[in-house]
Order: structure tokens, then sequence, then C-alpha cells
């Protein structure tokens, strides 16, 4: 099993953070895996993305011009990797702040409402968290209890008790994937 | 501290493996890509638990500087910038080599010339393996791919800084120095006592301990009559070098018809557009230095015997590829593909380029 994810959006979503946790969950799971960041002067508002790799084998090239599954949150993101995901391939994307949706029918794409999710939920700040499970519920690269694992692994400790709210808006997001 | 599978940034990786490797002092100044070596040896405050000093120096100037001093004294010492910090090094490193000290310096390159970017590069391949400062010199260089070989690659470079009295640089590009990776921690060992430290290093200046002569560490030799003698030595330890450390990684050279050389992570990217060559019944193989300095000379020579032609990747204009074709010595065609200024190309990118450049032009 091998899947090549990209994550993109604004910075201040969670983008990379919720790329990261993903690859811990890869690692906690005995996979191997790579996250690559766009770094650069990223600040909240500009656009961040993140390629996240996981694999049951050697990883070559952490930066890809195709994905298996791209999960968009921006406009500018939806732009500029629709057309990167590969044939038969899954696009996940959260209407709020898309007026120009996904056009591609050789692809399986996905619309989850992430954004009034978390706000009817009352904390803003699992935003990512709820596309995390969404993505896990679409494409189960990594087992659940992983991601909980990846979770506290990536959480300073102080920030634990905040884990049930995250694994919360982790099945919100499985729910609205269902 | 036993053995540990972590999952971590490259330049995180590098200041973990230091502490573990029982390193003595790291001496920076920060600079993107490469800050997380400075900042993760600050959060994990070494100084409390092995001894090692961390030390945010005023400038890069005196970072090097530090550096010296410390080599001098028969310590293992590091210090790590970007392009232009590594840039503002070199006079430190040039009497560093001329002293016949052991060191290790990080150069996790950003694009330049100048100040540049801060995304990733390889722009700096003349300057790390032709001497870099002024002088007749080389640098051991090692080139990481993963994020492991960043770890790996600290303990190597101390070992081969150590045997041969010469500074070794680790020569990474914002990509491996930025994503992270899974990687085994080698266990922890001890920093050396001075003791330990004297009998490694007689030449060290750690105090006469009844010798009746003490030691000193200059490059300055007024008498050129003597420098030559040194520079011959120096010239002797270089041979010496380059017949026993050539370290190089092949993947699927045994069939292949055409050869990619390319180092660091462009090297993955490469791996990635040979798969996808194969798909397509192009037989294409990688040959990747890991050492850039010594250079895997005779394995390119050996292979420009085999293939229809040789394709060079670097995230530059074409530095590298002086030394294929010095290798090649005009057998067979050899082409590059670089991207410039901190754009890292795609895995098509480069199989476009190969079949451009070797296969369409052929």
């Amino acid at each position: 099993m091998k899947e090549e994810i990209i994550i993109a959006g604004f910075g201040g979503q969670g983008v990379l953070s919720m790329g990261k946790i993903l690859a811990y969950a890869a690692l906690m799971n005995d996979m191997e895996t790579t996250w690559m960041p766009a770094y650069g002067p990223e600040q909240r508002g500009g656009t961040a993305n993140v390629t996240v790799i996981v694999s049951d084998d050697k990883i070559s090239s952490p930066v890809l011009d195709r994905y298996d599954t791209a999960v968009v949150l921006n406009q500018q993101s939806l732009d500029k990797f629709e057309s990167k995901v590969k044939p038969g391939g899954t696009l996940i994307y959260d209407p709020y702040g898309i007026h120009r949706p996904p056009q591609r029918t050789d692809i399986n794409v996905h619309k989850i409402n992430a954004m009034d999710a978390v706000l009817e939920m009352g904390n803003s700040k699992t935003y990512n968290m709820v596309l995390l499970g969404a993505l896990l519920k679409i494409r189960p690269v990594v087992p659940l209890d992983a991601l909980v694992k990846g979770l506290k692994k990536t959480l300073p400790e102080r920030h634990h008790h905040l884990i049930p709210l995250n694994q919360q808006a982790i099945e919100k997001g499985m729910a609205l994937a269902d | 501290m036993s053995e540990e599978v972590k999952l971590m940034k490259g330049n995180e990786a590098i200041a973990h493996a230091a502490i573990r490797y029982g390193c003595d002092g790291y001496f920076g100044y920060p600079i993107t890509p490469q800050s997380e070596v400075l900042e993760t040896l600050e959060l994990l405050m070494p100084w409390e638990t092995t001894g090692m000093v961390v030390l945010q120096a005023e400038s890069e100037v005196a970072a090097i500087n530090m550096v010296y001093g410390g080599a001098a004294a028969g310590k293992a010492v590091m210090t790590s910038s970007s392009s232009p910090g590594i840039s503002l090094k070199q006079e430190g490193i040039s009497y560093i080599a001329a002293a016949e000290l052991p060191a290790l310096i990080l150069n996790c390159m950003r694009g330049g010339p100048g100040l540049g970017t801060i995304q990733p590069s390889q722009a700096d391949y003349f300057q790390a393996t032709k001497g870099g400062g002024h002088g007749d010199y080389h640098l051991i260089v090692l080139a990481p791919s993963t994020v492991q070989e960043m770890a790996d690659f600290v303990g190597l470079g101390f070992d081969l800084a150590f045997k041969y009295r010469t500074p070794a640089m680790i020569l990474a590009d914002g990509i491996v120095g930025q994503m992270m990776e899974k990687v085994v921690l080698p266990p922890a060992r001890p920093r050396r006592t001075e003791e330990e430290v004297r009998r490694q290093c007689p030449w060290a200046t750690t105090g006469k301990h009844g010798r009746k002569e003490r030691n000193v560490v200059t490059s300055l030799e007024m008498d050129p009559v003597l420098m030559e003698k040194n520079n011959e030595r120096f010239q002797q330890t270089y041979r010496t070098i380059e017949e026993n450390e050539v370290r190089f990684e092949e993947i699927g050279t045994e069939d292949a018809d055409y050869l990619i050389i390319a180092f660091g992570t462009v090297a993955r990217i490469a791996l990635k557009a040979i798969e996808d060559a194969r798909e397509q019944g192009i037989k294409v193989g990688l040959l990747r230095p890991i050492t850039l300095w010594p250079f895997p000379t005779k394995e390119i020579e050996r292979l420009s015997h085999k293939v229809k032609g040789i394709l060079v990747v670097e995230l530059n204009a074409g530095q590298m590829i002086q030394d294929v074709r010095l290798a090649n010595e005009g057998r067979v065609p050899v082409a590059h593909f670089g991207r410039m200024g901190g754009i890292v190309p795609s895995p098509t990118e480069i199989l476009d380029a190969l079949n451009r450049e070797l296969i369409e032009n052929a």
C-alpha cells in the first residue's frame, strides 16, 4: 500500500499539523512516511501545503506532481491541485471559501462541510481534525487507534486534556464522510 | 539514551545525533532553512546532561572561529548554517583545514547567489567540493538524501574528520533539512574524558602533561619551503582519502541503457522518474554520490562504458556535471537538467528532460 497525499489551504487552518498527525500515525503503524512542507515565509492567511506519503515500502521522492488524494481547503489550492489528482484518485474539499467547485468526473470528489460542523460544535480549532477524520473514512490508510497515538505524539503534554475533543472532531469528520 | 525510532525533520535529527555522538560543542547563528539545528539543541539542553556546549554566537564568523578553537583543543565541535552563512565561514574553514583539525560543518543549502531565497538548492557544490576558502585544500563532503542519513552523517562526519584530521561537511539541501521522516537515532555514548582526548589527539592544545614541548596549532608558516612541505602533507592526506573513502549508492544500473547521476534529495526525485521510465520500458539506472568529495570518479568511468548517455540532475546551473564529464572522458553524451533559485523539479520534469536530452536528440 502506498498513498500520496497533498493537503493544501490557508496558513492557520492546521494544514501542516494535520499532515504531521497523519505522518505520526503511519509511524505508529510501522509504516514508512514522509512529510514535506512547502516551507517559506508562511503566515496566517498565506497559502500552505504539505505532501504526506504513507507506504508499506521505502519511499523514493518526497516531492510529487501527481497525487492519489488531495485535501483542499481554499480556492487557490483547488485551482492548483485539482488537475494533479491521478485519474481514479480522491479529492476532498470544504465548500466553505470555495466558489468554483471541482469539475473533474474521472476522480472521486467528496464535499465535506467541515467548517459548518466545527461552528456547530463550537470549536473551530478542531477544523483540521474533522477533515482528517473524513480523509481516513474515505481513504483508510492508517487505523484510527494509530491516529490517536499520532495525536498524542504531536500534542505537547500540557494539551493532552484536549485529546478527547480532537477525537470527537475526528469522529464527526468520519460521520460527515459517510 | 538507547536507540530510538522517531519522526523528525532532518535539521532536528542533526541536533539529536550530535548529542548522542558525544559532541563537545556546537556554535551557530540562525538562518533559514537550518535554524532548527540550534533551536533543537537549545530545547534539549545537553549542557545539563552530557555537558555539551551550545552557543549562539554573535555572527557566523565568530561561530566558525569558536569551532577552530575547540577543535585545536581536540574537542568534537561543529557548526551549521545555510549558504550565505557558509560563505561567511570560509576563511575560518580554510584555517581549520590548514591547521589539520577535525570539525563538522553542516550547510543546508538555499537558493543563491547572494541572499537569494530560503528554498532548497544545491548551488554550493563547487564551494563545498573545490575548497571554498583560499588555498589548496579539500573538505570531506557528505550528501544526505534522507533524514536517516542526516543523523548518520553526524557520526560518520566526525569519525572521518578525526581519522584524517581534516574538516568534514554535510552538504544538505533545504528539503532534507525541512522534511520529516522516520529516523532511528543511534544509542548515546558519553563524551570523551580529558584523558581520552589527550590519547586520541596528541597534537591538541591540552597542556604539556609532563612533555617538554608544548603543542602549537597554527595555519601560519612564514618559510615557503616549510609551507610547501605542509602542502605536500595535506595532498598526501587527500590522496589517501580519495583511495579509501569514496561512497555512493547505485540502483538499477546493472541493465541500464541510461544513467541519471544526482545527489541529495534530488536523487530521490530522480528515482521516482526512473520508476516511471521503467514502466514505459526505458531502462534507466541511478548513481547517487554519497561523498561529493572524494567523488566516485572510477565508478562513473566504469558505468560510462556500459550506458548510452548520462543525465546529471542538480538544483543548480550545472556544477557536479563537470566532475561527471571528467570521469566520462567524452565516451557518451552527458546532459544536464537543473532548476535554480529554490525551485525543485518534479519527477515528470526529470523524465521529460531524459527523453528530450538523451533519447530524442540521440
